[in-house]
């Protein structure tokens, strides 16, 4: 039976800490109502609240085309997949809730600007090949982020990232047989599929977050087995995984020293551009503004929705107790 | 053919994963599916008929699509998402079936991209524009409650493919009926102020009903042959569902759908129409020579 910190007699929490790190260095799963240290609870209520507001953001790109999207079956896969969104949204908020907190004050922190979403998202989808391009780079790079935490330490949100991960690449093969059709097509739908790669390619570098050297929290984080993987790692993985797939595509990866090291067996690439990536993460991104203001409309706009909701729940109640 | 052939068409490449909605996958709307004509019915006019329903779904599921990232809360987001896939599912079967049947093979995208205003035959309460979020209900309300009613008719339709069709949505527009009568519900009898928003979608949606019911020649023609609905048919069980729905919830009983004519099946539409058909048909038409 795993101890719950209600009845942790005072003075107990060495014992709870050995135990929870016993439990971690066996590659044990970590559940709600386990005792653990409040740092990870608060490490983690960041971490999978960030990931739930990244889902919802991340709609917003790509659902500006479902509505012009140029054929029907590329509207219902666009369509299905920008559901699939809010769907990882709800079981990432559902995941963050187990850890005690409130979607209501989860959702109150973003639209006030109080929690980041991933960056990438601020940029703007300039044309249909962005659909495709974000399928492949973004989910591509998102995947192999998240591969590695359907095995983090905390239950809820291993389990969440099964199913995500799942989904997350059949976005990706969709993305990318977009991609494959509009090379096949007209050289002004080539331009458009370059054009989008040479936006996309850096900002999707950058998901992974700082160099190693720069990333103070890895350490912690992969000691409570929350982080796997460094980024610098990561951001290798997601080179090595991408260049040939670029290169089947016939597109152009916009950095020179993209090459091949056969020392290494791994790809040598540059480095993204830093200053660019801190201005975006603190707010000064192409659309940070944009992206975050139309979901503080949605959400009060709704709000009389919500009221009504709750307000009939509550006459429903009162009737049932009535009858009773 | 059994109804059953068009299921295995719209299988598709999922490797059995059903939670994918119809239209995502690689294969052609119709592939595989016996698409004669049954004996007696007129070609043109299945395709005409086709056309109707083809573009109710497509139209409705068009403004669905923008409550996509603006919805009070994030589950309405997932459901009205859902429910607009349904319906474009149903759009891109009836289109690509309606250029089967008239013989100039033109596929789904000929249909939905390549057509101006005038040609679109939906009733012209799909088109209402969005409006608040009760306006949403109410419309859904109204034109799921309709659709079903036709819906479970025709699955008994001489088409087969018509007939496959039905059945297959019948079950998804029995959920969108139960989803807007949900929020009738809590809306309606909710707060007073939720109460007058419904109040005023009522008001707003009700003048555009009566032409739901009004019967085109060509629906008559298909109905005759035992192919097609009779809309004027299913005026009285519509009246009674939406009658219970709006009086549970507390609302007033808006009477009888006003008497109307045809208009939008004979392709006489709202000044809506046509800035809804410029979004839907822009990057299409910007690239006329593209493979999507």
């Amino acid at each position: 039976m795993p101890t719950t910190a209600q009845e942790a007699p005072p003075g107990a929490d060495e014992a709870l800490q050995a135990e929870f790190d016993a439990r971690i260095a066996d590659n044990q799963r970590i559940e709600p109502r386990d005792w653990m240290p409040e740092a990870y609870r608060r490490t983690l209520i960041r971490q999978v609240s960030q990931h739930a507001h990244s889902e919802i953001i991340g709609m917003q790109p790509e659902g500006d085309w479902i509505a012009t999207a140029p054929s029907l079956r590329r509207k219902a896969i666009l369509l299905a997949k920008v559901q699939d969104e809010a769907g990882h949204g709800l079981y990432l908020y559902a995941a963050a809730e187990t850890l005690g907190v409130d979607r209501a004050e989860l959702t109150e922190r973003l639209i006030e600007g109080r929690q980041k979403y991933s960056s990438i998202f601020n940029y703007p989808s300039l044309n249909y090949a962005d659909v495709g391009v974000i399928g492949w780079l973004v989910d591509g790079a998102a995947i192999c982020n998240q591969v590695p935490l359907c095995r983090t330490s905390f239950g809820p949100y291993a389990r969440a990232m099964v199913r995500i991960c799942k989904e997350e690449s059949f976005h990706q093969r969709q993305g990318y047989e977009l991609l494959m059709r509009m090379m096949e097509g007209t050289g002004g739908q080539r331009a458009m599929v370059q054009d989008a790669v040479d936006r996309w390619w850096w900002p999707s570098l950058m998901m992974f977050g700082p160099p190693d050297a720069d990333s103070p929290n890895t350490q912690q984080s992969m000691t409570w087995g929350i982080k796997i993987d460094t980024n610098d790692d990561l951001r290798q993985k997601f080179v090595d995984m991408t260049v040939p797939q670029a290169e089947k595509l016939g597109v152009t990866l916009p950095d020179p020293e993209l090459a091949w090291n056969a020392e290494r067996e791994r790809y040598d690439f540059g480095e993204p551009d830093w200053n660019e990536f801190k201005q975006v993460i603190s707010g000064s991104g192409p659309k940070n503004a944009e992206r975050v203001a139309r979901r503080r409309t949605a959400h009060e706009k709704g709000a009389w929705v919500r009221e009504a909701a709750t307000a009939y729940a509550r006459k429903q109640q009162s009737a049932r107790e009535a009858a009773a | 053919m059994s109804g059953e052939n068009i299921f295995t068409g719209l299988t598709e490449e999922h490797g059995g994963d059903a939670r994918w909605a119809f239209g995502t996958g690689f294969t052609e709307a119709l592939a595989g599916v016996d698409t004669t004509l049954p004996e007696g019915v007129d070609g043109a006019d299945l395709a005409a008929y086709c056309q109707m329903l083809g573009d109710d779904a497509l139209i409705q599921s068009q403004r669905l699509i923008h409550w996509v990232t603006d919805a009070p809360e994030l589950e309405e987001e997932v459901a009205l998402a859902n429910i607009a896939l349904d319906l474009l599912g149903q759009a891109r079967l009836l289109l690509a079936r309606a250029g089967q049947a008239d013989g100039t093979g033109r596929d789904e995208d000929a249909f939905a991209y390549r057509r101006p205003a005038a040609e679109f035959r939906n009733v012209c309460l799909t088109e209402i524009p969005r409006g608040d979020f009760a306006r949403c209900v109410t419309t859904l309300l109204v034109l799921s409650t309709w659709r079903l009613a036709l819906f479970t008719r025709l699955a008994d339709s001489r088409d087969p493919v018509l007939a496959a069709i039905a059945a297959k949505g019948v079950n998804e527009l029995a959920y969108h009926r139960e989803y807007a009568v949900s929020w009738a519900l809590r809306l309606g009898d909710g707060t007073p102020y939720s109460n007058e928003r419904m109040r005023e979608a009522v008001a707003d949606v009700w003048p555009r009903t009566g032409e739901l019911f009004a019967t085109h020649p060509v629906e008559a023609a298909l109905a005759d042959r035992g192919a097609g609905v009779d809309p004027a048919s299913v005026r009285e069980e519509v009246r009674g569902v939406l009658d219970q729905v709006l009086t549970t919830a507390t609302l007033p009983a808006p009477g009888d759908f006003p008497e109307a004519g045809v208009a939008g099946r004979d392709g006489r539409h709202t000044g809506e129409l046509a800035p809804l058909l410029e979004e839907l048909q822009r990057v299409a038409r910007e690239h006329p020579e593209a493979t999507w």
